[in-house]
């Protein structure tokens, strides 16, 4: 299933759904009193679980042996890239009203503002270099230390979100993007720890086997 | 519409800020009605003018008001629709949405009710909700709110000054705040589990801002009774704070000499302050409050507007904070 020729075009459709329902409802008037608030909170939420969907891949499909999910990735993350930058646009335009001079102050001012505003930034070359030439350009060992950029990406992305919501002590639902990031991490540095392990092993047989 | 850059230093009477065309526009369109020519909304629409009160909903008991004539307590500005003033709101006893009141107030029991009003007072006492609704004259005041989040609505509201209440109970020298004291009942209100707040949610007023005339000791809005979401059946208005000084469904007001310790400022005291009057000087940590966006208006694409000092109601309050340094009272 995961190789059916219509699986990228599904998923590319799938993603879509989130934004395309938020343009109807803007159009029609159907997000509530406040629309520029849920257009602004909802693209913002859709980043994050977008990012988390992302950083899933290798983690699963390592667990399940399922090579084949690598396949979605670059789309996944594009995708997270671009509701990311919805998320800005919405902000910059609905709540600022795209006045540079005041976005500006606003980034310096407000901390959460900041980390939000870094977090695209670190995800803009990651978006930059995510096609095929851009890899062979680079190489590939330089493209993955530049990809992992994403971990950065990602804890920075729930410190913004930390940051907005505690001007209510509500973190109720950080909490869940927490503890998944949190294990999508953890999951890799448990690997590369063990990894380091191994290889340290290897290196000095001699030392263990005293 | 006509949109004033005065931040709201001038409004005195309707006529004054009404525009003539506006009101000219007006009478001509109740001529039109009077002769029959107009259909049911405009109407309705027209009787905020005619007769003093805007039109009911039509959803709850109605509660018969007289415009109030007090100064500042009537804005001409469009009125917030009565679905956004019912769906939109920050009522956390319910849960952290603004949807959430909506949908979970329902379980609020308004019947019976009381209010014990106590402290430093020669005659305290425990009012009975259908007493307090006797208690003095209903007035119809059609306040701007603004929240800390940086939107605002224009609610029409059904109540008296609070000053009425507190002359009944005749406070002591001692008394220097009042304390308002708020429902939380576990079994009936699913956010009071929470910790955002430390329950109940408790605010307060310095006495000489609770006895100001525009201090509202509110029972309903769009003429009718207050919907379980807006702090049914009882609560505070005061127009020119940030909306979370107006505490919802109260159970005690208390007289105390010492500046009480209010739920917000508990939670975070850099960031919700005592005062907390509304002031485009002082921004929150974390965002500016400098503009607002009203709600229902200001298409999605507007920028939003000015938000002016003390909410507009400068003229009527701004004597109470005389040779206060409001970056520091905050």
């Amino acid at each position: 299933m995961l190789r059916h020729p219509g699986a990228k075009p599904l998923l590319f459709v799938l993603c879509l759904l989130p934004a395309a329902w938020l343009f109807y409802g803007a159009w029609a008037d159907t997000l509530g009193a406040n629309p520029a608030e849920a257009l602004i909170r909802a693209t913002g939420d859709w980043t994050l679980r977008l990012l988390c969907v992302t950083l899933a891949i290798t983690p699963l499909r390592q667990a399940f042996n399922a090579t084949s999910l690598a396949r979605f990735r670059r789309m996944l993350g594009l995708f997270t890239f671009f509701y990311g930058v919805l998320h800005f646009l919405s902000y910059g335009w609905l709540d600022q009203g795209f006045d540079v001079d005041t976005i500006a102050r606003d980034i310096a001012k407000r901390p959460f503002i900041l980390v939000g505003t870094a977090t695209l930034l670190v995800m803009l070359p990651l978006a930059a270099t995510s096609f095929n030439r851009a890899i062979k350009a680079l190489g590939a060992a330089r493209w993955q230390r530049l990809h992992r950029a994403v971990y950065a990406a990602a804890l920075l992305a729930l410190l913004h979100f930390f940051w907005m919501r505690a001007a209510k002590n509500n973190f109720a639902e950080w909490s869940v993007y927490a503890v998944v990031i949190g294990a999508l991490l953890g999951w890799r540095l448990w690997r590369w720890v063990a990894s380091r392990r191994a290889r340290a092993h290897n290196e000095q047989p001699l030392q263990h086997s005293q | 519409m006509h949109f004033h850059k005065d931040h709201g230093l001038s409004h005195g009477t309707a006529s004054d800020i009404t525009p003539r065309a506006v009101y000219e526009q007006r009478r001509s369109l109740i001529k039109a009605m009077a002769a029959g020519a107009a259909g049911l909304g405009l109407s309705a629409w027209a009787s905020r003018d005619a007769l003093g009160q805007v039109a009911q909903p039509g959803k709850l008991a109605a509660l018969p008001s007289a415009r109030s004539a007090a100064a500042g307590a009537v804005t001409m500005e469009k009125l917030t629709a009565y679905s956004d003033v019912t769906t939109y709101n920050n009522f956390y006893e319910f849960g952290t949405d603004k949807s959430d009141p909506a949908e979970n107030a329902g379980t609020l029991k308004t019947r019976p009710w009381t209010v014990r009003v106590d402290g430093e007072v020669k005659k305290p006492a425990t009012f009975d909700i259908d007493a307090l609704l006797k208690l003095s004259a209903m007035e119809e005041r059609i306040y701007r709110l603004r929240c800390v989040e940086g939107w605002s609505m224009v609610i029409p509201w059904v109540g008296y000054p609070l000053s009425e209440l507190i002359k009944r109970v005749e406070p002591t020298g001692n008394a220097k705040y009042v304390e308002f004291v708020t429902l939380a009942d576990r079994k009936t209100m699913p956010g009071v589990g929470s910790r955002v707040l430390e329950w109940p949610y408790v605010e307060g007023l310095r006495l000489d801002e609770a006895m100001h005339p525009l201090a509202l000791l509110t029972f309903g809005l769009y003429g009718e009774v207050l919907p379980n979401q807006s702090g049914a059946p009882v609560r505070m208005v005061v127009p020119w704070k940030y909306g979370f000084k107006s505490p919802k469904s109260i159970v005690a007001i208390r007289f105390v000499a010492a500046e009480p310790r209010t739920s917000w400022n508990k939670a975070a005291s850099s960031e919700y302050g005592f005062y907390s009057n509304v002031n485009p000087m002082v921004d929150h940590p974390r965002w500016s409050q400098a503009t607002e966006r009203r709600i229902g208006e200001d298409g999605l694409f507007k920028k939003k507007r000015p938000t002016p000092m003390f909410n507009g109601y400068e003229p009527q309050v701004g004597q109470l904070y005389a040779g206060m340094d409001l970056k520091k009272f905050f």
